[in-house]
């Protein structure tokens, strides 16, 4: 029965950490596509910005893909 | 080589009744289903971060893409037609700054010229003069802009057409540089 409440925990707490990724998933498709037309348009001053704004969304997303094998062990 | 052979089944089934109650078939293939539950999340969760790092390699493509446009950003004038080549509210193809870049350049007065890039800012398609209506119109999706000032009237474009700057010296019309705009 521990095991079994452990497991519920444990899903539950992924289940965050795969909201959490999805959520900084589709922060960064805006931030792609936002680029993307203002590079088109003219507007150069953003690249660099939004593409280090994208690499911490990543390194987040990382971190959280750490804590779920961490979990695991 | 015995059928009647004991498989334990996991204590979590999935309509959650005891291992007892469960058809034979389900002790033929056991599965333990939070555990593979998890298993998937987690699987998914690895690869939403793949794909993150792919939009990464997205944004720096951009960035590349910037460096490089800025190396050869360096155009010098070029000639497109002489004045008296283009009548009043007749237009003139071009390329500028590159071979392949098309541009279009309009008289809309006697003494007025616009050139814009050829190129609609939906899907690239070539835009077509309509300089009696004062417009310039894609035909792949119906996209309209104004002649005037190259913003998008109707269609499917949001983004003005890339100006082409011009000038005219001693009766001839040169390309000079090209602005591209948000709005």
């Amino acid at each position: 029965m521990n095991r079994d409440s452990n497991r519920e925990q444990l899903s539950t707490v992924i289940y965050g950490i795969l909201c959490i990724v999805l959520i900084l998933l589709v922060l960064q498709l805006w931030l792609l596509s936002a680029t993307m037309n203002a590079y088109l348009g003219g507007d150069e001053s953003i690249v660099w910005p939004a593409a280090w704004a994208s690499v911490a969304c990543f390194l987040l997303n990382a971190g959280l893909l750490w804590q779920v094998f961490r979990l695991e062990s | 080589m015995t059928m009647d052979k004991k498989i334990s089944l996991p204590v979590i089934t999935p309509d959650g009744r005891p291992p007892e109650a469960q058809p034979k078939w389900r002790h033929d293939f056991p599965i333990d289903v939070p555990e593979a539950d998890y298993v998937a999340r987690r699987d998914f969760t690895k690869f939403m971060v793949l794909t993150s790092f792919a939009f990464v390699i997205g944004q720096f493509w951009i960035g590349l893409k910037r460096a490089f446009r800025r190396e050869s950003a360096g155009t010098s004038a070029q000639r497109i037609a002489s004045v008296a080549a283009v009548p009043v509210g007749g237009a003139v193809s071009f390329s500028f700054p590159k071979p392949n870049d098309a541009c279009l350049l309009m008289r809309t007065g006697t003494d007025d010229f616009v050139a814009y890039s050829a190129k609609c800012t939906h899907l690239s398609c070539a835009v077509l003069p309509d300089v009696k209506n004062n417009a310039l119109r894609c035909p792949c999706h119906n996209g309209l802009f104004d002649l005037a000032t190259g913003r998008p009237l109707a269609g499917p474009p949001s983004r003005p057409l890339p100006r082409i700057r011009i000038e005219v010296r001693k009766g001839e019309i040169f390309a000079t540089a090209v602005e591209e705009r948000m709005t």
